[in-house]
């Protein structure tokens, strides 16, 4: 085999394409598992990068996946990014040499378009055919060497999904000569005539290069009559939304114990392995445990991952988002911050990061701002603890009160998130009226190869993001319970000797006005590793022998007899805000790009804790004397 | 027929659509463009072939619109600024 030529330096290639072309699709295809996802500098659109080799003569390419958007006329910040891009006005950014414009062939009208706009600006640019198999099947005609000479760039097809469907590109790029460098771009806001004249050519070409469309199938218009019913439509997005919760919920359930139980044997078999001493305690309760607590959250990631990309692969989000969005509208949210605030219920931290299917920042962030206040399943055994002390197991009506209690701390949670949602959106977030034009594209299967590289991608970006930062403050948490170790003869638990026992004490004037003892106010500094801890941690303090379940069952008697109702429903109320899950701020963290927004969250559910904790503790006193 | 506001229609209407109306109605956070301007990037352009595929319930706000073979989801704000002509009316 001859060596390869010396290859010149990679070519920016850019891919650019209005929304639901299959433009990510073609992206994994061109550049399969080499991408690199990161964020435009200082703002929280994604920026995906990847490269690939052209076959025939080695020429290497660096392709940039730009934003979907309609226009270059900006109507959100992803279709800004990628128009600034384009003109080479984007800080860090070089203009990309070539651009591949990537359409969907089964749906030319709309996606021509941009493919002229483009031509306007003069970037070299080649178009993709993109779905050329799936038009064909369905019937659609167009005679790609007439598109081409027309349009005067050339035209490949492309079938993102297939292997080997990229070959047509790859051949046709490289036969390209290397665009000569350009200086920056000018673009001017086209009038309503320019577009309308615009829209014009793009009928003439249609017409001139022979496109046909077929009439809709029948299936797929039965389909859509069932799925955008008024009254149907919200029952199966209802079923559907339950099983999702329910999948996030119970299926991860399994693999979340797996890999309890493998941090467990790993830290059992170190600690047999290893002398006692700070070491052996820094690897075993530090180290270990911390990456378990990071890793205990990928099971329900990838679940809802997967079902967010099947769903978005099918083309069914945006008739989801369609009809929520009345509802959602009404507290100032997109229809499509549905998802992320009921897979909140399972857990924050994979709610938060899938945010990222709304389009606008504003609602975005406001939807991550009230996502903690779903009760999470960590926030259970707080709940069940305390529950299960003070709140008489009787019968109220057909319900239970113990039941009653819980549904309550749900409601307010609900409630709560409802309510700051609506005054975020009147105060900090306000955004002037936000139109709704949604293109609700063609059902399509979803291809499997696109929903692993989707999966691995966030799983990825979770361990490497967000688990060492999360992993790291595991170890400092571990460092204030551990140091200073307790005096000889000392006769407490060893956390009340440590660094965190004193922050507890301090904590303890802080919160005596809300009816915590010295105990909870400790047990919550280990509790921000994770709400569930400050039950193991209560355990610790109350010099406790029993391990995992048991220590519930034995709490149980023990803070009945020492706290007051009062206190115990103060704690409930605390917890329903709950600001002490170092792992959510960690994602909003990485989600939003800044400290700003975890630390504007840390805050204000601080704030509400302590307002609730307070106004239950006063009234629970004053009322239950 | 004189045209009517696609935002007046229920489900079932179909027709052309005849013209976009300016309504400088904002668009987005970092606007600086128009529903209007939108709606005739998408398509909405005289002559070109609609039909109201559905509404939520209640209110009938927001609607799908089909024009050509693309799918729309709209509220009937958006609508207003789309002038049709109702086939069969």
């Amino acid at each position: 085999m001859p060596a390869p030529a010396p290859a010149s330096e990679a070519l920016q290639l850019a891919l650019v394409g209005v929304p639901n072309c299959g433009k990510t699709a073609l992206f994994n295809r061109l550049t399969g598992s080499r991408q690199k996802v990161a964020n435009y500098a200082g703002v929280t659109v994604e920026r995906k990068e990847g490269s690939f080799v052209g076959p025939a003569r080695g020429q290497r390419y660096r392709l940039l996946d730009l934003p979907g958007a309609y226009s270059l006329t900006p109507t959100t910040l992803d279709e800004a990014i990628t128009r600034d891009c384009l003109l080479g006005r984007l800080a860090g950014e070089a203009p990309p040499e070539m651009v591949v414009c990537v359409v969907d062939a089964t749906n030319l009208r709309l996606n021509l378009r941009l493919v002229l706009e483009l031509r306007e600006l003069g970037v070299p640019m080649i178009v993709a055919l993109n779905m050329s198999d799936l038009a064909r099947d369905r019937g659609f005609q167009l005679d790609r060497a007439r598109l081409e000479q027309e349009l005067g760039v050339p035209v490949v097809e492309t079938v993102a999904i297939r292997e080997g469907g990229e070959r047509a590109l790859l051949e046709r790029l490289e036969s390209l000569p290397r665009p000569p460098a350009r200086a920056g771009t000018e673009w001017h806001t086209p009038t309503f005539e320019q577009i309308q004249a615009t829209q014009r050519d793009v009928r003439r070409i249609l017409h001139a290069a022979g496109y046909a469309e077929p009439a809709r199938r029948r299936a797929l218009r039965q389909l859509d009559a069932l799925v955008i019913h008024p009254v149907a439509g919200p029952l199966i997005l209802a079923a559907l939304l339950f099983f999702v919760f329910q999948a996030v919920f119970s299926w991860a359930a399994a693999p979340m114990e797996l890999v309890d139980a493998g941090v467990s044997w790993l830290g059992q078999a170190l600690h047999d392995a290893l002398p006692p001493g700070a070491l052996r305690s820094l690897l075993v309760d530090g180290v270990i445990s911390g990456a378990g607590s990071v890793l205990v959250f990928l099971p329900q990631i990838l679940i809802l991952f997967f079902f967010i990309l099947v769903l978005e692969d099918s083309g069914y989000l945006p008739r989801a988002a369609y009809l929520l969005d009345r509802m959602m509208g009404s507290v100032g949210l997109s229809g499509r911050a549905f998802i992320p605030l009921l897979s909140s219920f399972a857990c924050a931290v994979p709610g938060i990061m899938a945010t990222r299917t709304i389009p606008n920042v504003r609602d975005r962030i406001a939807t991550i701002m009230i996502a903690p206040l779903m009760t999470c399943s960590a926030r259970l055994p707080v709940y069940a603890l305390v529950i299960a002390a003070f709140i008489p197991n009787r019968p109220v009506g057909a319900f239970n009160l113990q039941g009653l209690v819980l549904f309550t701390l749900y409601v307010a949670g609900i409630v709560a998130a409802m309510v700051v949602a609506y005054a975020l959106k009147r105060t900090a977030l306000r955004s002037t009226y936000h139109p709704l034009l949604l293109e609700l594209p063609e059902y399509k299967w979803p291809n499997l190869r696109n929903l692993l590289l989707g999966l691995w991608e966030r799983a990825r970006i979770f361990l490497q993001r967000v688990g060492t930062i999360i992993l790291a403050l595991m170890i400092v948490l571990w460092f204030l319970s551990s140091f200073p170790a307790p005096p000889e003869g000392a006769t407490g638990p060893a956390i009340q000797y440590s660094l965190a026992g004193t922050i507890g004490r301090a904590l303890e004037h802080v919160f005596a006005p809300l009816g915590f003892n010295w105990q909870i106010s400790l047990a919550l500094v280990p509790g921000l590793a994770a709400r569930e801890v400050a039950v193991g941690a209560l355990g610790t303090v109350y010099s406790l022998s029993a391990n995992g379940d048991d220590v519930a069952a034995t709490l149980v008697p023990m803070i009945a007899q020492t706290w007051s109702l009062a206190t115990a429903l103060s704690l409930l109320a605390w917890y329903v805000f709950a600001p002490q899950c170092l792992s959510t701020l960690v994602v909003v963290k990485r989600e939003t790009n800044s400290w700003r927004y975890p630390l504007i969250m840390a805050g204000y559910l601080f704030a509400l804790a302590y307002l609730a904790a307070f106004v239950t503790f006063r009234v629970a006193s004053a009322l239950l004397g | 027929m004189p045209p009517v506001s696609l935002s007046t229609l229920r489900k079932g209407a179909r027709g052309t659509v005849a013209d976009v109306r300016d309504d400088a109605q904002s668009l987005g956070d970092e606007a600086r463009s128009t529903v209007s301007r939108r709606l005739l990037e998408l398509g909405f352009i005289p002559g070109e072939a609609f039909e109201v595929i559905g509404e939520v319930w209640p209110g009938g706000d927001p609607m799908a619109v089909r024009l050509g073979s693309t799918l729309f989801a709209l509220r009937r704000r958006e609508a207003g600024a789309v002038l049709v002509t109702v086939e069969g009316g």
